[in-house]
């Protein structure tokens, strides 16, 4: 009995000090660990911006290997409020600062870009006026026939409340008129898009970068929405495309800054649908 | 001995670390959460079917009654398979094949959330669309899914109220000459009509917590919906889809929007809880 | 109509809710195994992700699915269990044990959600962790908490008190007593309960959307940011950026979680064998 109690406590030691040294690793493992802010960048915010700058980075990666960045979305509000609170080095941001945030961010413009409205492709209507598209999101108009379509429900798609895209459409087009309680809400470019592919009688707004084949996008007040009106500065609806930081930079941060204003950089976002800095 | 004492201090510390943290994320909540609804006003806040953050306005009663409605569409159609099942794996099928079906009702349960959500996207919304028009995003949507994401908790549960019916109960009645049938109908479910109405509102706890599949089929429009195949917003959905850009008041309206769920979440099992004592209460009788 | 022939006709209904029941189970899974078995490849499972997932694979999301759930598991269980047994073995029952039961069920049920939204806030935020997998795992490990000091508590509280009797009878101290006699006759319940919030765990999505972030790059440390394999399928099927790479994703997630789902159903088995001896 007694040998038994000495066994017993014996094992009872040595599962208490196992338990111990796994607790002291993890421990070791997040004491010995720093912050990765020195090292790697990381991008925070507008689903509009975070494609493009997966690209870059993944270009960025390719020139200056080791130099890693990341890149996460959360909408144009939430990369200010990254960069605010040290979550992110670099806010992504699709509309510009208001006069509260330029007191306190530095932009930082890399690119514009163009601002589509998105309807399914089987859909006929092919041009609006801002005035309809106004009163369309309002919900004032609620049937295809009142704009020249088909018999059959608008179905709106906006974005969340802290979408640049969205702010940048209000501050375009809506103007003092509120969005339409009933129109559908979802929280990326890409959720737009997989809603306006599957519906024909929705209509939505998104990034002119993002736009694919299989959507069709309208012309506004008769232009057509490419990147030359964009250039041009016929395309009405267009915002900027900001880098956004607070305070200062890191040397990491500032490189990639660089690179993506470089004509290197600035060749990659040509490519891909937005409107260059030249 | 001495041993046992230090062991005793040792748990007690880890206990007492459990309690901190959970405690600590209850008063977090209320404390985000609470001044805001006062600050709003209490009526504002629950009964205005108005939110705009940015202009200041947090009225949830349009999710309140999107949760609500999405909850109780989920419950009348996880209420129906389910008791369907649990009557079926209880009392009309071999032994060996409830034993072998009750793990694969678990394995519902751990399908995740999203996987539910993008199932009932690409299947189930076009049908909705197509069919029965709308924009297919709707609360009936949404409580189709939410149904099958509740099943196995509403039957197991379920099953457990069932299996606790003494024998005696339903051989009696058969002795009397009823059909296996009638003994259901007429001696079971009423002997465990605690247990179920506890299922049932467990369930719904559950409905109502859900997110991701919601966000994915219900529209997550602000209007307060109009019919089943209108788009909904669920107070779950309005916390998910804001979080990440809220700050200063909207973010405690969330945190708000998290202390109404609480209470509505500790109400029902509250509930659930008061019902189920009843059943024991019950059964004492001779 | 005769009796015989109204359950004739209930049953058959009855069977028939049943059957629908499983092939909708049974669908689901299909559905998304056969779209997704096809493209799981070794290199599918060891690659990093490219162009924001259209290529490439999906091992950093492996990786941080393991330490994101893992972490959080390792933190919850030994914290559970410890005050599952504080609770019902070296206390009385009393108002503060029920007081604490009570809150302990009652987060049991509050929503993910909220415990993301707490979780952005206070660790990634105030605390100053940032996106990480660190945030992630002390979000999860809080959320699973309650279910785990829950469970172990029904399984410890359902081991016989002639066993315990017998024990200190024989001479144990409290603490042999537990370990060796309640402990041992629990594990199975305590495991399953482990076992599925493991499970819970990973299929997490909406917590560790906002505090373990997005990051497509393997998590170096505990501290960089990382996506797990659930948000992962969410983010790919929601915007559509490669629905094949969504399939397989969510291929790898049921797998996983069949197999933890078997794995918990094999332990309660076995371990339920072991006590009877």
């Amino acid at each position: 009995m007694v040998g038994r109690a000495h066994a017993g406590t014996a094992r009872d030691g040595a599962t208490v000090s196992r338990f111990a040294c796994v607790f002291l690793a993890v421990v070791g493992l997040c004491a010995g660990c720093t912050r990765t802010s020195g090292q790697s960048v990381t991008l925070l915010g507008s689903t509009s911006i975070q494609p493009f700058a997966e690209m870059l980075a993944e270009r960025y990666a390719k020139e200056f290997p080791g130099r890693l960045v990341e890149v996460q979305g959360g909408g144009s509000t939430a990369g200010l409020q990254a960069a605010e609170r040290g979550l992110a080095n670099i806010g992504m941001c699709s509309r510009s600062l208001t006069p509260k945030e330029a007191l306190v961010f530095t932009p930082i413009l890399i690119a514009r870009d163009g601002l589509a409205l998105v309807v399914n492709r089987n859909n006929p209507v092919a041009d609006l006026s801002i005035g309809q598209l106004r009163d369309l999101f309002a919900g004032h108009v609620t049937n295809w026939k009142e704009l020249g379509g088909q018999d059959g429900p608008i179905r709106p798609i906006t974005r969340e409340e802290g979408s640049g895209t969205r702010e940048s459409f209000v501050r375009l087009v809506m103007g003092k008129e509120r969005i339409s309680g009933r129109a559908l809400t979802q929280e990326s470019n890409g959720a737009v898009k997989e809603l306006v592919k599957g519906d024909p009688a929705a209509i939505g707004y998104m990034s002119l970068g993002l736009v694919s084949q299989e959507l069709k996008a309208m012309a506004i007040e008769d232009i057509q929405p490419t990147v030359e009106n964009v250039l041009a500065a016929r395309y009405h609806l267009v915002r900027p495309l900001l880098f956004v930081t607070k305070g200062s930079v890191t040397p990491a941060a500032r490189m990639f800054i660089d690179f993506v204003l470089s004509p290197e950089g600035q060749a990659v976002l040509a490519t891909e649908g937005l409107v260059g800095l030249r | 001995m001495k041993r046992d004492g230090v062991i005793r201090a040792l748990l007690l510390g880890v206990a007492l670390s459990a309690i901190f943290g959970l405690a600590l994320i209850t008063v977090f909540i209320f404390r985000e959460g609470v001044p805001i609804i006062l600050h709003v006003g209490v009526r504002k806040f629950f009964l205005s079917t108005d939110w705009d953050p940015s202009l200041g306005r947090f009225g949830i009663l349009s999710m309140v009654v999107g949760s609500l409605m999405v909850t109780v569409g989920a419950a009348a159609i996880g209420v129906v398979f389910s008791l369907a099942l649990a009557i079926v794996l209880t009392q009309f099928s071999p032994p060996g094949l409830s034993a072998a079906l009750k793990p694969v009702i678990e394995l519902l349960a751990g399908i995740p959330s999203v996987v539910y959500g993008f199932v009932g996207v690409v299947t189930l919304v076009p049908l909705i669309r197509h069919w029965l028009g709308g924009p297919g995003l709707s609360v009936l949507a949404a409580s189709i899914v939410l149904g099958v994401m509740i099943l196995p908790t509403i039957t197991s549960i379920a099953i457990d109220a069932l299996e606790a019916v003494p024998r005696s109960y339903l051989e009696g009645s058969i002795a009397l000459g009823a059909t296996r049938w009638q003994t259901v109908t007429m001696v079971l479910l009423r002997a465990a009509r605690s247990g179920l109405i506890a299922a049932v509102i467990l369930g719904m706890g559950r409905a109502i917590g859900e997110t991701m599949a919601v966000i994915m089929v219900a529209g997550n429009a602000l209007d307060v919906p109009h019919s089943l195949l209108a788009p909904v917003r669920t107070l779950t959905s309005n916390i998910a889809l804001e979080m990440g850009y809220a700050s200063g008041d909207h973010r405690k309206a969330l945190f708000a929007t998290g202390v109404t769920l609480f209470a509505i979440i500790t109400l029902l099992n509250t509930a659930a809880l008061a019902v189920s004592r009843r059943r024991v209460g019950k059964r004492r009788a001779p | 109509m005769k009796p015989m022939v109204r359950q004739r006709l209930a049953v058959g209904f009855m069977w028939m809710l049943t059957g629908i029941t499983f092939a909708v189970l049974l669908f689901i899974l299909a559905f998304i195994l056969v779209h997704g078995l096809p493209h799981i490849t070794w290199a599918f499972l060891t690659q990093s992700p490219a162009s924001m997932g259209r290529q490439g694979g999906i091992f950093p999301m492996i990786v941080g699915t393991v330490l994101v759930s893992g972490l959080a598991v390792l933190l919850a269980a030994p914290i559970g269990v410890g005050t599952a047994v504080y609770l019902s073995e070296y206390t009385r029952e009393g108002r503060l044990t029920s007081a604490i039961r009570f809150g302990s069920d009652c987060l049991a049920g509050v929503p993910s959600i909220i415990f993301g939204l707490f979780g952005f806030v206070f660790f990634a935020i105030t605390l100053g962790m940032g996106l990480s997998v660190l945030s992630g795992a002390l979000t999860l490990a809080l959320m699973v908490l309650p279910t785990i000091i829950r469970t172990s508590e029904e399984a410890i509280r359902r081991v016989p008190n002639s066993y315990r009797e017998v024990s200190l009878g024989l001479g144990g101290t409290r603490w042999q007593t537990v370990f060796y006699v309640v402990l041992r006759s629990a594990l199975p319940g305590i495991s399953t309960g482990i076992v599925l919030s493991l499970g819970r765990s990973i299929s997490e999505t909406a917590a560790v959307m906002l505090t373990a972030g997005s990051g497509m790059r393997l998590p170096r440390s505990l501290f960089d940011s990382s996506r797990t394999l659930a948000l992962h399928f969410y983010l790919l099927s929601r915007e559509g950026i490669s629905m094949p790479n969504a399939y397989a994703t969510a291929s790898v997630l049921i797998i996983a979680i069949l197999a933890l789902n078997f794995l918990a159903y094999a332990l309660m088995r076995k371990f339920a064998v072991k006590a009877s001896r």
